[in-house]
C-alpha cells in the first residue's frame, strides 16, 4: 500500500507543476503515530531537551486518549522541504496529504515572510534544530544538566520576545550615540564661530556614550545575549539557539490561517483534478477533506473558536473565484494572517460563514455581540499580536547591573499576570545575575513594580 | 535466509526514533522535578497525604502539573473572541470549557488543570525525613526472644544430597590423594554436607501500643489527626524494629481493643475515662509482651479531657505502664480548641516527666503540626533517660 501512495506521489507532484504550483522538492517520511505525536510537541522533529516540552507531551497523550487530536502530516519548509506523515494513513488520507503538503510547500517558498525568515535562519531547519539540539548535549556535558535547566528555562520562557523586523545576526547597539543636532547656521552661530577662532580653535566635542539600550528593546533574547553582565558564552549560544528557532517559527505563527488554507485549497483541487486516483480513494479522501475543515464539531451548533483551516479554505475559495488565480497568488506571496484577514474577509463571507463575536465574562456567561466587521477582525487576529506574548521590552539598564523591564500596558489593554510574571523574573535573573525589575499596572490601571530577587 | 535478510534489512532501518523517545525523556525529567519540589515540602504535604491503609508501602500525594511560565496578561474581566455557528446577537451560552468538556484551543494555550497522582515510597519518605530533619534514630533495646532461626554451621559426612559442598568436598577429596597425578575420582570419605542448626537470634522486638480516646467529644478531624499521627510513627519505629507489632486500643468509658482497619472506624458516645484504656493497655502486656524482651512504646491520643474523679486511677495504671515501657507520648488533638497541653491528661503527663520518666507530649492542632508532633517525640525520645 506505501507503493501505491509512492506511485502517487510523483503524479500529485506533477499535476501540482502544471497548475502552477511552484515548490522546492519535497522529501516524505511515513513515520510512527508517536514520533507524529513528538515533532508536534516540539515543534520540530528534533528539538533541545527541556521539561516543559515533556508537559506538553502529557497533555498531548491526554488528547490522544482521548480522542481529540489525530495528526496526518507535519510538514517543514525548506530546500529540500521534510514531510512527516503518519504510518497510520491510509491510502486516500496520503493521498491527500501529500496534496496538502505541496500546498504548504508552495506557500512557504514563495510567501515573503517565510521567505525571509528562511533566508535568515536557514532553508534546512530540520538539520539546523538538530544541531543545536547537539549543542546543548555537548552544553549538558560540560556544564551539567542543573546549569543547562537554568538558561533553558529563560531562554524558553522569553521565546516569543523577539523582533522579526530586525535581522536575525544584528549587531550590537552603536557605543556612541549620533549627533543628530545639527547646529543651525543663522547669524549667532557665525558670530559665535568667529569668536571660537579668536580664542584659538574648536574644543574636541567630547563623543557622548549612547545609554543602552538606545530605545525600548523588544528583542529581549537578543538583548539579554548580548547585554547580560556575567553570562557565559554558552549560556549566550543557548539563547541565540532558541532565538533562530523563534525566527523560524514566526513565519508559521503569522500566517496560519493563509497558510492552511492555501494548503486545504490545494489539496481539495488537486484531488478534483486528478483522475488517476481510484474511485474509492478520492471518496475517502473527500471524507477526510471535509472533516479537517469543518468548522464546528459534528455535535454541535455552534463553536467558540474558528478553525483556521476552514477559515483560510473559505477565503482562498472566495478569493480565487472572484479575482482569478493570479491576484490569488499575488495575495499568498504578500500577506500575512494581519493583512490578509484584514483586507479579505468580507462582510458577505463573515456572514456567509456565520462568523460572530462574542464578549465573554471571568463568571463563564458568553454573549453574541452586534455585528461589527473591523471588530470581528481584530477577535480572530488578537490571539496573534506580537507573536501572542505582552509587549515586554528592556527599557534600561542601571549603573549596578539592574536590568529594567517594562510592559506596554497602554497597548496590551491591561496589565501582566503578576504570579507568572514574577516567575519568569525569577528565571531571567538566574542568568542576567544582577537584580531585574518590571513595570506593568495592576488592576486599577497604576503601575506597579516587580522585583526579582 | 531471505525472511532473514528482510529482517535483517528492517532492523537496519528502524529509525532512531522507534528506539528513543525525546517526549518520554523529558516527561521524566519534569517528574523529577516535581518529586524535587515534593521533597522540598515534605511535611506539608505528609500532612495532605492520602495514607493508604495497612500493608501499603507507598503513600499517593496529589501534585499539579508543572507550569514553565511565560509572561501573561492577566485574565480579564470582560474579554472578546471570534466564533462560528448558527448564533444570532443577544445569544447567551455558557462556556463549555469551563464546564469540563476541554476545547481545543490554537495552540493549546489554555490547557484544562491535569493533576498526577505520585506514588512515593514511605520508605523514601522516611529517609528524605531522616536526612532532612537530622532526627535521631531511636536506640534500640536488644534482649534474647524466642525467635529462632535455622543457621548454618559446620560440615558433616552425612548429609541430604542438596547440601553437598562441592568445594570443600573436592579440597578433601585433594588432601587426600596428595600430589599424585590419577584421574580424579571421589569416595563417600571425601564428601561434606552442610550442616544447619537452629539457633536463637538476640532479636530486637518491639510492640507500640496506640491508645485512642473514640469519647463523644473526639470529631472525625480529631480521629484523623491521631491516624495520620500514629501513621508516620509507626513508620519512623518500623526503621529500626526488624518485627513491630502494633496494638489498637480505643477507650471511651469502656476499653477494647481492635484490628487496625477497625480502630479508625471506630467512634463512640460517652464519657472518658483513661484509667480503663490504660488499664487494657496493661492486660495486654501482660498477657502477651515480655517487657524484658520487648520494646514497648505507648502513643496515646485524646482531647484531654479526662474525668476528673479517673485522675487518681489513671496515674496509678499510667505509672505500671511506664515502669516497663521505652516510651510513652501523649498527643493532645483538639483541634479548633487551642489549650496547649493545659487539660487533666496533659497535666499527668507532665507530671510523668518531671519524675523523670521517658514520656512525652504535644499538642496537635491541625495537620502542619503532625510533623512537628513526630520531631518533637523522636527527639525526645533520644534524649530520655535510658531505662
Amino acid at each position: 500500500m506505501t507503493e501505491d501512495w509512492q506511485g502517487y506521489v510523483r503524479r500529485i507532484e506533477e499535476l501540482a507543476a502544471r497548475s502552477g504550483l511552484k515548490f522546492h522538492p519535497v522529501d516524505f517520511e511515513a513515520v510512527p503515530d508517536s514520533f507524529m505525536m513528538e515533532i508536534a510537541v516540539y515543534g520540530l522533529p528534533v528539538r533541545m531537551p527541556h521539561w516543559s516540552f515533556g508537559v506538553r507531551y502529557i497533555y498531548q497523550l491526554i488528547q490522544r486518549h482521548m480522542g481529540h487530536s489525530r495528526l496526518f502530516e507535519v510538514v517543514f519548509p525548506g530546500n529540500p522541504g521534510h514531510a512527516y506523515l503518519a504510518q497510520s494513513n491510509g491510502l486516500a488520507e496520503n493521498v491527500l496529504v501529500t496534496a496538502h503538503v505541496l500546498g504548504h510547500a508552495d506557500f512557504s517558498r514563495n510567501n515573503l515572510l517565510f521567505r525571509r525568515c528562511q533566508e535568515q535562519v536557514s532553508e534546512r531547519i530540520v538539520e539546523h534544530a538538530a544541531s543545536h539540539a547537539r549543542q546543548i548535549s555537548a552544553a549538558i556535558e560540560a556544564h551539567g544538566a542543573q546549569r543547562v535547566e537554568v538558561a533553558l528555562d529563560a531562554a524558553l520562557a522569553l521565546e516569543q520576545h523577539i523582533d522579526v523586523d530586525q535581522s536575525l545576526r544584528r549587531g550590537r547597539y552603536p557605543e556612541y550615540a549620533a549627533d543628530h543636532k545639527a547646529p543651525a547656521d543663522d547669524a549667532f552661530r557665525k558670530r559665535f564661530a568667529a569668536l571660537e577662532s579668536a580664542a584659538g580653535g574648536t574644543a574636541p566635542e567630547a563623543r557622548k556614550r549612547a545609554p543602552v539600550p538606545p530605545h525600548p528593546e523588544r528583542d529581549l533574547l537578543w538583548f539579554v545575549a548580548n547585554y547580560a553582565p556575567e553570562m557565559e558564552s554558552w549560556e549566550r549560544d543557548i539563547f541565540l539557539a532558541v532565538r533562530e528557532e523563534s525566527f523560524y517559527f514566526y513565519p508559521v505563527f503569522a500566517t496560519q490561517i493563509m497558510n492552511e488554507g492555501w494548503a486545504s485549497y490545494w489539496h481539495a483541487r488537486l484531488l478534483r483534478e486528478a483522475d488517476f486516483i481510484p474511485q474509492q480513494a478520492y471518496v475517502d479522501a473527500i471524507k477526510c477533506h471535509s472533516d479537517v475543515v469543518r468548522p464546528i464539531a459534528a455535535d454541535s451548533q455552534v463553536s467558540l473558536s474558528i478553525n483556521p483551516y476552514h477559515l483560510g479554505f473559505s477565503m482562498w475559495e472566495k478569493i480565487i473565484a472572484t479575482d482569478g488565480l493570479e491576484a490569488a497568488r499575488g495575495i499568498m506571496e504578500q500577506d500575512d494572517d494581519f493583512a490578509f484577514v484584514r483586507n479579505h474577509l468580507t462582510r458577505e463571507l463573515a456572514e456567509e460563514l456565520g462568523l460572530f463575536r462574542y464578549s465573554a465574562r471571568s463568571d463563564g456567561k458568553i454573549t453574541v455581540l452586534e455585528p461589527d466587521l473591523g471588530a470581528l477582525h481584530e477577535a480572530v487576529l488578537a490571539p496573534k499580536y506580537n507573536f501572542g506574548a505582552p509587549i515586554v521590552s528592556a527599557a534600561h539598564v542601571r549603573n549596578d547591573g539592574t536590568l529594567e523591564l517594562t510592559h506596554d500596558s497602554g497597548t496590551d489593554g491591561r496589565g501582566l499576570d503578576l504570579e507568572r510574571s514574577a516567575k519568569v523574573l525569577a528565571y531571567l535573573q538566574r542568568v542576567w545575575r544582577r537584580p531585574v525589575v518590571l513595570t506593568t499596572v495592576n488592576q486599577a490601571g497604576s503601575a506597579l513594580e516587580l522585583n526579582a530577587p | 535466509m531471505d525472511a532473514d535478510g528482510e529482517r535483517e534489512a528492517r532492523i537496519v532501518a528502524a529509525k532512531w526514533y522507534e528506539l528513543f523517545s525525546r517526549g518520554a525523556r523529558d516527561w521524566l525529567r519534569h517528574d523529577e522535578k516535581v518529586r524535587e519540589a515534593v521533597r522540598a515540602n515534605l511535611p506539608e504535604i505528609i500532612a495532605g497525604a492520602d495514607l493508604n491503609s495497612e500493608g501499603a508501602r507507598t503513600v499517593r500525594v496529589p501534585v499539579r502539573m508543572l507550569e514553565h511560565h511565560h509572561f501573561r496578561l492577566r485574565r480579564a474581566d470582560e474579554s472578546q473572541g471570534a466564533g462560528q455557528g448558527k448564533a444570532k446577537p443577544g445569544d447567551v451560552f455558557t462556556d463549555p470549557s469551563k464546564e469540563g468538556q476541554g476545547e481545543k484551543g490554537p495552540g493549546g494555550r489554555e490547557e484544562g488543570e491535569v493533576q498526577l497522582l505520585l506514588e512515593f515510597k514511605i520508605d523514601d519518605i522516611v529517609d528524605w525525613l531522616w536526612e532532612e530533619m537530622q532526627l535521631p534514630n531511636l536506640r534500640a533495646r536488644v534482649g534474647p526472644s524466642d525467635e529462632t532461626d535455622w543457621t548454618r554451621e559446620g560440615w558433616d559426612r552425612h548429609g541430604a544430597r542438596s547440601r553437598l559442598d562441592r568445594r570443600r568436598s573436592f579440597k578433601e577429596m585433594v588432601k587426600r590423594r596428595g600430589s599424585s597425578a590419577a584421574t580424579p575420582n571421589f569416595i563417600d570419605e571425601d564428601l561434606r554436607y552442610r550442616q544447619l542448626a537452629r539457633r536463637r537470634q538476640p532479636a530486637v522486638h518491639a510492640v507500640v501500643f496506640f491508645m485512642l480516646d473514640v469519647s463523644g467529644s473526639m470529631s472525625d478531624r480529631d480521629r484523623k489527626l491521631a491516624k495520620t499521627f500514629f501513621f508516620w510513627v509507626v513508620q519512623g519505629l518500623r526503621r529500626e524494629y526488624r518485627s513491630l507489632e502494633t496494638v489498637f486500643v480505643a477507650h471511651t468509658t469502656e476499653a477494647w481493643e481492635f484490628s487496625e482497619p477497625e480502630f479508625f472506624q471506630v467512634s463512640g458516645s460517652g464519657g472518658t475515662v483513661s484509667s480503663t484504656g490504660l488499664r487494657k493497655v496493661r492486660e495486654i502486656i501482660d498477657a502477651r509482651y515480655n517487657p524484658g524482651r520487648s520494646n514497648i512504646y505507648l502513643f496515646y491520643a485524646t482531647d484531654g479531657d479526662n474525668s476528673v474523679s479517673d485522675a487518681a486511677e489513671a496515674r496509678t495504671a499510667l505509672a505500671t505502664i511506664t515502669a516497663d515501657a521505652c516510651f510513652t507520648g501523649y498527643v493532645e488533638v483538639a483541634s479548633g480548641l487551642s489549650r496547649q497541653l493545659a487539660t487533666e491528661t496533659g497535666r499527668l503527663f507532665a507530671e510523668l516527666q518531671a519524675a523523670g520518666c521517658a514520656a512525652g507530649s504535644y499538642a496537635i492542632a491541625d495537620f502542619d503540626a503532625v510533623w512537628d508532633a513526630v520531631r518533637h517525640f523522636f527527639t525526645a525520645e533520644n534524649e530520655a533517660p535510658a531505662p
